[in-house]
């Protein structure tokens, strides 16, 4: 092909735009988001945390989650003295509208939200028998829903029970992690919505993240360990106790 | 060596299954989603269809930049980290048509108790009270102003 | 509910259709494996019931993807797992295990071993069910000596690959909860084995009931070599199916990890009558003293008597068996993952998943079997496959 001076300096911008695009994970949404340059995960400080519901409530109206389904939802634990194998625990109606008094007194108590953790070895997208669920290249899982057949496999597979079968569309459902609005440089509703900061998303592959400083002067866990699945939720604080 | 008349019936058995074989790769190619194996095994467009979706939670920084007065009374007060939206609900449609879509104030009597009703699993230095109380049933904002609580500060209109 | 559950837990995700699927295909897989003992091992005493276990097999197998289409989500969406099955989920890869089962073994082995008679009853037959039979014999006529010898070779060929496709048939049912392991009632070891021994079980079981059911809808003696035969084959499969499942429940109550307790309650609070009395004693204990004691003392208990603890053993197994995938399905999902809660399942009777749609799907199989009995094994092709006629005697 003979290409004249003229036609290259045309041709030049025009790659260079295109060339934006192929990197782009989201090409037509979000243009200046290159998936490849982010790692997401969330630090959880069970110090921080008051149980107030609000993460429950803004994700449900970010993401329209159904009534009596939880993307996210909060945990309370009331550990007597060394019984740390048999708290009781308790998440009425998900702590959408927050918790009651506690009618336990004496002990150890404490609150623990909980979400999808975005393994990377996570065994829902291992399960899944049409790759309806798939890791992006930013580390976050997601659910395309109109792929899913509706099997129910991944929710049985998860191992700390944050998905569920949306009633009305049929499919597997869960956290997005709010990509559609991480990927626009907003953090997700839930940290939004956290009044104590006990919620915080976290970039692991940009450098300036706090989150790097955070993992290296506290001791964190992650739920499960034992089932190696590399979740990416990290837990400051968290008690023996939890499951 | 077997005539050929004798495995005739295999050889149209195998026809058979041939047919079969040559329609599933033609129902594979017209029924396969273009985008399928983009970027992994799952149908690329799944991601553009995700991100598609509308805002609920303007994000602090979008409340700042039309509310900096109420940015500066937050910024030296218990309520500086927490966000706008925590409290008045979702925004991003006001923030969109400021003017037309205004948000209704948030309901005092149940929106501080939220995070400040005494629970025994709140962390210890919370602030944290029985509202009939510590109030005697008036409420919150009679004494704490909710972008800057401390009661000295007083009931700021 | 009792305890905590994580609050997505509270519903239950698999229901009575998806204890079904692998009571059925079990079933296949142990018809399978008794029509290839008289085929490979050449156990002549089971010669009356091979076109029986086989046609019982494909009945079944053709009935089982059903209760997994009634339940999915979007079941018009199901072609997706041969278009992109994703290689790591047992799932998509049952599709293709099952999809090479019912074409490369057992429609072939029917077909190789039925083609003769299929093409004499296409020249016998009249009117619509001519052309069937035609279409059957893919418009093959040759019933020479050679033509059989080549089908009868293929067919063991077929047979003796089958043996594994039937283990893997189940195995990977088996291996579809196994592999959880974020359920400890499910994801172990042992899953994949256990599945495939009560599936032998279970599917010699139905071939005797099927057996005895068939030769008294037509008023004709069953062969009673035939029924002692199976039915100690029968018992050696429980043996061994019982070991494997009491070992199960012996290691984890001798180690008591950490989920043990709640599992426990589980089982006695929720599975108590499927559990202790279907499973284990009727399914299991009953069967296993009666056949074990006829074993022993065969030859002093009249034939009567005989038949009908062939009969109830028979039935008794496999309600054990629809009990025992009753409490994996079910009871591995009404703990918490959280391991600090239970709940109940409660079945609705009508509605897609309810108990009018399990009886139904029950009796479907043995709707379609009784059509296949009535198209290929009736008395007139039994009759014709006894006296070894050739197409040129008629």
């Amino acid at each position: 092909m003979n290409l004249s001076r003229r036609q290259l300096l045309y041709l030049l911008p025009a790659a260079a735009a295109a060339w934006e695009f192929v990197l782009a994970g989201t090409p037509e949404a979000a243009p200046t988001y290159h998936s490849a340059e982010h790692w997401w995960g969330m630090l959880l400080d069970v110090t921080k945390c008051i149980g107030c519901g609000g993460c429950v409530r803004a994700c449900a109206l970010e993401n329209d989650v159904p009534d009596g389904y939880f993307r996210t939802w909060v945990e309370r634990y009331h550990v007597d003295d060394f019984h740390i194998e048999s708290p009781v625990v308790d998440s009425p109606g998900g702590a959408k509208e927050g918790f009651p008094q506690s009618t336990l007194t004496g002990g150890k108590n404490f609150f623990v939200p909980k979400f999808c953790n975005h393994c990377v070895d996570s065994p829902c997208t291992q399960v899944c028998p049409v790759g309806a669920t798939f890791h992006t290249a930013d580390g976050v899982v997601l659910v395309d829903q109109n792929y899913c057949v509706g099997c129910r496999y991944c929710i049985q597979a998860c191992p700390y029970g944050c998905r569920y079968f949306h009633p009305t569309k049929n499919v597997a459902d869960k956290c997005t992690l709010c990509y559609h609005r991480i990927v626009k440089g907003l953090t997700t509703a839930c940290c939004e919505s956290c009044p104590t900061g006990a919620r915080q998303l976290a970039d692991l592959k940009d450098p300036k993240d706090p989150i790097h400083t955070f993992l290296k002067t506290h001791s964190v866990q992650v739920l499960k360990p034992h089932l190696a699945t590399g979740a990416k939720n990290f837990y400051n604080g968290l008690d023996g106790s939890v499951r | 060596m077997v005539p050929l008349k004798d495995i005739s019936h295999l050889l149209r058995m195998a026809a058979v299954f041939l047919v079969g074989l040559i329609l599933f790769v033609v129902l594979r190619g017209a029924f396969l989603p273009k985008s399928f194996g983009k970027y992994g095994h799952y149908r690329g467009d799944a991601l553009a269809e995700i991100t598609a979706r509308p805002i609920a939670y303007a994000g602090h920084q979008t409340c700042e930049s039309c509310h900096p007065d109420v940015a500066d009374s937050k910024a030296h007060g218990a309520h500086v980290q927490v966000n706008c939206e925590s409290c008045h609900g979702p925004l991003a449609k006001h923030a969109d048509d400021p003017t037309n879509l205004r948000p209704e104030k948030p309901d005092i009597t149940h929106l501080c108790v939220r995070c400040h009703s005494e629970n025994i699993a709140k962390p210890q230095g919370f602030p944290q009270v029985d509202a009939k109380e510590h109030s005697g049933g008036q409420l919150c904002d009679t004494c704490h102003h909710p972008h800057s609580p401390h009661f000295s500060e007083g009931a700021k209109k | 509910m009792e305890g905590f559950m994580y609050p997505n837990e509270v519903e239950l995700q698999w229901s009575v259709l998806i204890v079904l699927y692998p009571f059925l295909t079990g079933l296949v897989a142990g018809a399978f494996i008794l029509a290839s003992l008289e085929r490979i091992f050449r156990v002549e005493a089971l010669k009356p019931t091979y076109r029986l276990a086989l046609l019982t097999a494909l009945a079944f197998l053709v009935v089982a993807p059903m209760p997994l289409q009634l339940h999915l989500g979007h079941p018009e969406r199901s072609l997706e797992m041969y278009l992109t099955p994703h290689r790591s989920s047992a799932m998509a890869m049952f599709g293709f295990v099952y999809l090479w089962y019912l074409m490369a073994v057992l429609l072939m082995e029917i077909w190789l071993d039925y083609r003769k008679d299929i093409v004499i009853l296409s020249r016998t037959a009249t009117g619509l069910k001519r052309l069937f039979y035609k279409a059957l014999a893919l418009g093959s006529t040759n019933t020479s000596p050679t033509s059989l010898y080549v089908d009868d070779r293929v067919g063991w060929v077929i047979t003796l690959i089958g043996i594994p496709s039937a283990f893997m048939l189940h195995g990977y049912v088996g291996f579809i909860f196994g592999s959880v392991k974020a359920n400890p009632w499910w994801g172990n070891v042992l899953m994949p084995i256990i599945f495939i021994m009560s599936a032998m079980v279970s599917g010699i079981a139905l071939c005797v009931f099927n057996y005895m059911v068939l030769s008294w809808v037509r008023c004709k003696k069953t062969d009673m070599k035939c029924l002692d035969v199976m039915t100690m084959f029968l018992f050696y499969a429980l043996v061994v199916d019982a070991a494997i499942e009491g070992l199960d429940w012996i290691h984890r109550v001798y180690s008591a990890e950490e989920g043990f307790q709640v599992m426990q309650y589980m089982a006695r609070e929720k599975l108590f009558w499927t559990l202790n009395l279907g499973q284990a004693t009727f399914g299991t204990l009953v069967p296993l003293i009666l056949l074990g004691s006829l074993q022993l003392i065969r030859k002093r208990v009249p034939e009567l008597v005989r038949r009908r603890i062939y009969f109830a053993c028979s039935l008794l197994i496999l309600i054990g068996v629809l009990a025992m995938r009753w409490n994996v399905v079910i009871g591995g999902q009404l703990f918490s993952k959280s391991l600090r809660g239970v709940m109940t399942y409660k079945m609705e009777f009508a509605g897609l998943e309810g108990w009018l749609m399990g009886g139904l799907l029950l009796a479907l199989p043995f709707i379609t079997l009784t059509i296949m009995i009535r198209l290929f094994l009736s008395e007139k092709v039994s009759a014709l496959a006894l006296a070894g006629m050739d197409a040129d005697e008629i």
